[in-house]
Order: structure tokens, then C-alpha cells, then sequence
């Protein structure tokens, strides 16, 4: 009986022993570091045959070499990533691109691997890469380019932009290229020529001779057309012209100061400013009717018009508060409104290709500053601080600027050089981009491969 | 003349007796003031996030019990205690101590023993380092093994104690090796809703059994290249982590832990 009162009591006890089961424990990591990843990038292996064609044709020892240290520099000047030293590799290329073995790769803290492999075919360049997530051990992505060999540097150019796009999750900048000023000469007597050159400095070509003064050249968004202001007899002329064919052509002569004549998101339209009866407004040139509509209406200066992505709004420059800051509007014109509200004068404002920022000038206590803020106005950044430089222009994923530098000139008349410089939008990887001479004015083209 | 005089000496005897009588009795009741204790006030919420307090509380009983097993083992003898330097003699003792005297003079080696005997215990139960040493160190081991019994407890009986989150100071171990290890991708946009939720199974080490994308679903929908790209560099931070710095305790409360990496806050700077 006793017994039975024990187990009924022992019973009802785990019955009603309160059994409470946890809540999951969430941890949230809101935190990481900005520090570039690092990843390996092992030189793409090839075959001997193909090695000697190559050799032959394009009189580089192992262009596989040739094309991977092309991918290291991309991604190592967008300082987001870190490439390792190839010495530390202990994996041959070719062996690594059937099956990384992973552990020797992660013992080197590669978090990400590059492989690949070159060979001809039917005399045409071949290139395989894969990407592997070293950590995962697992492979991220494959795939393979068929090209004329001259193509080279392309490819690797287009390996890195499908490497960036893969890590970041942003299309990449790298199979580009940059249309700029290039300038020779003492400064009074200056010759300025329209060149273009790949986005690392490769490949530069003069597109003018220089007999005319060329300034502001802007690529169009949608195709390798580039638009640009010269002047011809005192007068300045907007020209027109195709970098893939060499054609150029007339779009107006326009009266007295006009700026820097600037496509539209669709390519279809020209925006530009100029004074017409004294007073600098701005307007738009349809370049299919060649049709001239003002936008701006107010006896205040405003210059230097940019279109936002969408093409819905335009970003300009006006001096209609007593100093010279940057405003939005409707495209139509209407809506108005000022955005910099900061100490100085600020100028040539871009929208950028993402739609979220926009970069600018800035001149304050006699430094020029390239910044950036946002479309509102609010979240001003200064990125880099100079004693002249300007005309920011965006790589076509709205992360990276590149614009020009001016140092000053001495007593002597000496010592003056103008160079194109590059900043990221964290205003840390800053770098200046090798040309052949002096430059000003670049803008920077879509991709190439879109 | 006289008359008065007798009436005045009457009124001053009555003041006096009433003055005599009266004084000791204000004497024998001093107005009783508690002790001031001062107290610090805590504001407690609903659920705190000290980890078992119950228990704690439990372990502190069990320490003083022992304590106070320890304390009567060795106490001395009531007589040693009654001779303290610091108590003060009562007229009773001190005649006890006047017989004790008067027979020790009788008895001279007695009294010798006695002496030493007193002051033995004297300098054991109040100077002698080692035994409180000994005390401390009982009281150590005493106290390791409660807890030790505590951590047998919180294995089986875990699920019987209401908190279940980490500390904060385990939290921020675990946030502070976490943040080292996550490259957060810096071309993703800071104004879209890109936060990855990670559930991760884990050993009593911090290494990893298993992790698991909650929204695995999301990583190959066509336009949501940004939150793979997250989802990715989440999964690297954890693996390039592991083990993880988890509490050496409760692992029934952390075995399964969800990260939710959020970089909104460092790509907007």
C-alpha cells in the first residue's frame, strides 16, 4: 500500500514538474572588419603547345601568367581584395585547377582561389577559370572566354569583373575604359589632346592631335560614343564620336561659355549648359531631332547638369542663393531644390550609376575637396583633400571616382603637372593612374562587355 | 517657622526618593536604535540574466553550513572561551578565578598545565595561521565541489532554471571573435533589408556540427545576388571562427545558436 502511495505521489510530481524547453539564443553580428579578402590567385596553367603558339603570336613567354597577374592587379587596386604572394602557393596551377586541395590553400589564409587554364584552339585563345570557396571547399563559379589572342588582356579584365560580381555582389568595373585630356606642354601654352586608355593604363591612345583645344569629354552610358567640347575658330563646337569606329561629327556651334556637354541615362539626349543672351542656363539637345529645350529659366548661373540614373531628375550647379552649390530638379525643370548646405562652394556634381550618391567639388578655405553625398544633401563625405583637383567621374558600379589633380606651379614657372587619380568610396584607396603625359578630365565608360 | 521647614524637607526627601527611584529605572530602558543598514536598491527586471541564481543561493547554504561544521569541529572547549582578553569578567568569574587561584597556589604544576593549556587554545583559536589556512583551504575545496555538484546539476537539470540567454559578457566574447572573423562585402547596398540568419549546431567545444542558412530560399531567387553574397561571407566568418568562444558552461542552453549578421550599420558608415 505504502508502496503504491510512493509511486502515485512520484507520478504526479513528474506530471506537474515544470519542463521548460529554451528559446533559441540569437546573437546579432552587426559588426565585421573592412579589411580586404584575402584570395589567391594561382597563374593559369597551359599547356607547351599552346605556350609556343602564344609565343609566337603575341611574344609573351606564358600568357597564362600574363593573364592571371592582369586579375591580381584589378582586384588588388580595388582594394577589396588581397592577393597573396604565388610564393607561398604550394599547389602547382595545373593540378590546383582540377581539385584545389583545400587545407594547403586555407593554411595560407586564402579564403578565396582562382584557377584556370589557356589553351588554342582552332587558333583562337581559350580561357577556363574557376572560383572556389576555399573555407566552403566547395566551387563558386566556371567559366570559359574564346577569343583572338590580341583579346588577352581583355579576358583577364573580364575574369576579374566576374570575380568582383561573384564576391561582392556588385557588377564589376574592370573591362572598361577611360576617355580623358591628355595635356603636354607649358601651362600657358598647352596641348590638349582627346585619349583613351583600358582602366588600368594599358592600351593608351591619342584620338585627336591636339591642334585644337578639347575639353570635357563624357562617355555615353549605353555605348562607346563619347561626346566632348572643342573649339574651332574661338567658337565652341559639341562633337560627337565613336570610339569603335573613328566617326565624329558635328552636334552645334553654340554662343558664348558652354560647359560640359553630358549624355543622358538613355543616351538619346545631350545636356549641357551655355549663356545665351548673357545668362548661363541649362539645356537639353535631343540628338535624334537635334531639338533644343531650355530647362532651367533663372537669371542666377547654372552650370554643370547631370541626369540621375533614371533620368527622372538632374543635378546641377547655380549660384542663385549667392554662392555657387548644387541643386536637383524635375527634369522638366520644376521642383527645385538646394541640397549642399555645407561651408564653400561646391560644383560639377555627378549622379552616380547606382542612383544613391552624388559626387561633387568642393572649394573651402583654399583646398579643393572631392566628396560625395547623398541625393538628399544629407551624409556628406569628404574623400580626398588637395590644393587643385576636380571633375569627379564614377566607374560604371558607382563605387569607385576617378578625376584629376593639378600641383602647383613654382616661381619659376616649373614643377606644373596635372595626373588622374583614383578614390574608392571609403576615401582610403586612393591611387593615381599611370598615362603616358599629363591628364585631366577623365570619364569613365560602361562596360565593355555588357 | 518650623512647620515650614518640615514641609520643605518633606517635598525635597519626596523629590529625592522620587528622583533615587526614578533615575534607575530611565537607566534599565535606553531607547533601542536598531543598527543603520543601509541598502542598495536594484531595479530587477521581469527576467534577469543572472544565470542560476536559485542554485547559486543553494551552493552559498551548503558552503555556510559546512563552514559552520568546520567552525564546532574545531571550536575549543566553552570553558577556553569564557577567558577571552576581550570579554569582560563578570563579579562571578572573578571570584571562581580567586578560588581557582588560591587552589593552584596549593598545587603549583597544576596550574603550569592550566596556564598552558589556556594559552594553547588561546593561540589555536585565535593566531594560529595555519589552522585558518587549513579553514580557508576546507572551505575552497568545499566550494569547488559545490560547484562542481552545481555544474552535475545544471546538466541534468538545466531545463528547470528560467534563463536561457547568454550573458552579456558571453555574448560580447562570442560578438568580439565573430566580428573579427566576417569581411562584410563592401559593395552591397546599405539601404536594402539584407540581413542573414545562420542556425548553428555546435559542440561543447564551439566547433561546429552544423550550419544552416534559415532563408536558404532566398539565396537562388533571381535579383537577390547581394544577400547570397552576404549569406556567403557569413558562412566563411563562421567557419573561419569555429571554435567558437562559447560559455565553458550550460551547453544545453547554446548547443543550437542563430548569428544574424546585419551590415547595414558599418556599410553606411
Amino acid at each position: 500500500m505504502l508502496k503504491m502511495k510512493k509511486f502515485y505521489s512520484i507520478f504526479f510530481i513528474l506530471i506537474f514538474l515544470p519542463i521548460k524547453s529554451y528559446g533559441l539564443i540569437e546573437v546579432d553580428i552587426t559588426r565585421g572588419n573592412l579589411n580586404p579578402l584575402p584570395l589567391a590567385v594561382s597563374p593559369l596553367s597551359i599547356d607547351e603547345n599552346s605556350r609556343s603558339s602564344f609565343e609566337k603570336l603575341l611574344k609573351k613567354k606564358n600568357i597564362g601568367s600574363e593573364i592571371s597577374t592582369i586579375v591580381e592587379n584589378n582586384l588588388k587596386t580595388s582594394g577589396l581584395f588581397n592577393p597573396l604572394d604565388k610564393d607561398a602557393f604550394l599547389q602547382a596551377p595545373d593540378i590546383a585547377n582540377l581539385k584545389p586541395r583545400f587545407e594547403d590553400w586555407n593554411l595560407i589564409k586564402a579564403q578565396a582561389l582562382i584557377t584556370g587554364k589557356v589553351n588554342v584552339v582552332d587558333e583562337k585563345l581559350r580561357v577556363e577559370f574557376r572560383l572556389w570557396d576555399v573555407l566552403a571547399g566547395k566551387e563558386m563559379m566556371a567559366l570559359a572566354f574564346t577569343t583572338v589572342p590580341n583579346n588577352w588582356r581583355r579576358v583577364g579584365h573580364i575574369i576579374s569583373d566576374k570575380v568582383y560580381e561573384r564576391l561582392t555582389g556588385e557588377k564589376g568595373y574592370f573591362d572598361t575604359r577611360i576617355i580623358y585630356v591628355a595635356e603636354e606642354g607649358p601651362k600657358t601654352k598647352r596641348i590638349k589632346k582627346l585619349a583613351i586608355m583600358d582602366q588600368d593604363g594599358a592600351n593608351n591612345k591619342f584620338l585627336t592631335l591636339g591642334n585644337e583645344l578639347v575639353l570635357t569629354p563624357r562617355f555615353n552610358p549605353t555605348s562607346q560614343m563619347v561626346t566632348y567640347l572643342s573649339y574651332f575658330r574661338n567658337l565652341p563646337r559639341v562633337y560627337l564620336l565613336d570610339i569603335e569606329t573613328g566617326k565624329q561629327e558635328v552636334v552645334g556651334d553654340f554662343p558664348g561659355m558652354t560647359f560640359a556637354p553630358r549624355f543622358s541615362p538613355d543616351g538619346k539626349k545631350i545636356i549641357m549648359s551655355f549663356a545665351k543672351d548673357g545668362n548661363s542656363e541649362i539645356y537639353t539637345m535631343n540628338l535624334e531631332n537635334r531639338i533644343v529645350e531650355k530647362v532651367t529659366n533663372h537669371p542666377s548661373i547654372d552650370t554643370s547638369p547631370s541626369f540621375s540614373p533614371d533620368g527622372k531628375y538632374i543635378a546641377f550647379n547655380s549660384d542663385r542663393s549667392g554662392y555657387q552649390q548644387i541643386y536637383i530638379m524635375r527634369n522638366d525643370g520644376s521642383k527645385v531644390k538646394r541640397i549642399s548646405f555645407g561651408k564653400g562652394i561646391y560644383g560639377t556634381p555627378v549622379w552616380s550609376p547606382r542612383g544613391d550618391l552624388i559626387a561633387f567639388t568642393k572649394l573651402h578655405k583654399g583646398k579643393f575637396y572631392i566628396g560625395v553625398m547623398r541625393t538628399d544633401g544629407s551624409g556628406e563625405r569628404l574623400l580626398t583633400e588637395n590644393f587643385y583637383q576636380e571633375a569627379p567621374s564614377w566607374s560604371p558600379n558607382g563605387r569607385v571616382l576617378i578625376f584629376y589633380r593639378e600641383t602647383k606651379t613654382d616661381d619659376k614657372g616649373k614643377g606644373f603637372s596635372a595626373k588622374l587619380w583614383s578614390i574608392d568610396l571609403t576615401g582610403y584607396n586612393e591611387r593615381m593612374v599611370a598615362t603616358p603625359t599629363d591628364g585631366s578630365d577623365p570619364s569613365w565608360s560602361s562596360l565593355l562587355s555588357n | 517657622m518650623n512647620r515650614s521647614i518640615l514641609i520643605s524637607s518633606v517635598f525635597h526627601f519626596i523629590i529625592i526618593i522620587i528622583t533615587a527611584m526614578s533615575l534607575p529605572f530611565l537607566a534599565k530602558k535606553p531607547i533601542d536604535l536598531p543598527p543603520i543598514v543601509s541598502v542598495e536598491l536594484i531595479q530587477i527586471t521581469d527576467k534577469t540574466n543572472i544565470p542560476f541564481a536559485p542554485k547559486a543561493k543553494k551552493i552559498i547554504e551548503k558552503i555556510k553550513e559546512k563552514e559552520k561544521k568546520l567552525v564546532s569541529e574545531q571550536a575549543p572547549p566553552k570553558k577556553v572561551k569564557k577567558i577571552k582578553p576581550d570579554s569582560v569578567p563578570m563579579p562571578e568569574d572573578k571570584v571562581k578565578k580567586v578560588e581557582k587561584i588560591i587552589e593552584d597556589k596549593q598545587n603549583p604544576e597544576k596550574i603550569d598545565n592550566e596556564i598552558k593549556q589556556v594559552s594553547e587554545f588561546e593561540k589555536k583559536e585565535l593566531f594560529d595561521p595555519n589552522n585558518i589556512a587549513a579553514l580557508i583551504d576546507k572551505s575552497k575545496e568545499e566550494s569547488a565541489e559545490a560547484v562542481k555538484k552545481s555544474n552535475d546539476i545544471t546538466q541534468d537539470q538545466v531545463k528547470s532554471f528560467e534563463s536561457s540567454a547568454l550573458t552579456l559578457s558571453e555574448e560580447d566574447a562570442l560578438k568580439a571573435q565573430i566580428f573579427g572573423c566576417w569581411s562584410i562585402p563592401l559593395g552591397l547596398p546599405y539601404n536594402e533589408n539584407l540581413l542573414v540568419r545562420i542556425k548553428l549546431q555546435l559542440k561543447p567545444d564551439g566547433s561546429v556540427i552544423k550550419s544552416e542558412i534559415l532563408d536558404h530560399a532566398r539565396m537562388n531567387k533571381p535579383g537577390q545576388g547581394f544577400y547570397k553574397v552576404l549569406a556567403e561571407s557569413a558562412l566563411r566568418a563562421v567557419k573561419l571562427c569555429q571554435p567558437l568562444r562559447v560559455p565553458s558552461t550550460g551547453y544545453e542552453r547554446w548547443k543550437d545558436l542563430q548569428l544574424n549578421f546585419d551590415a547595414r550599420e558599418m556599410l553606411e558608415g
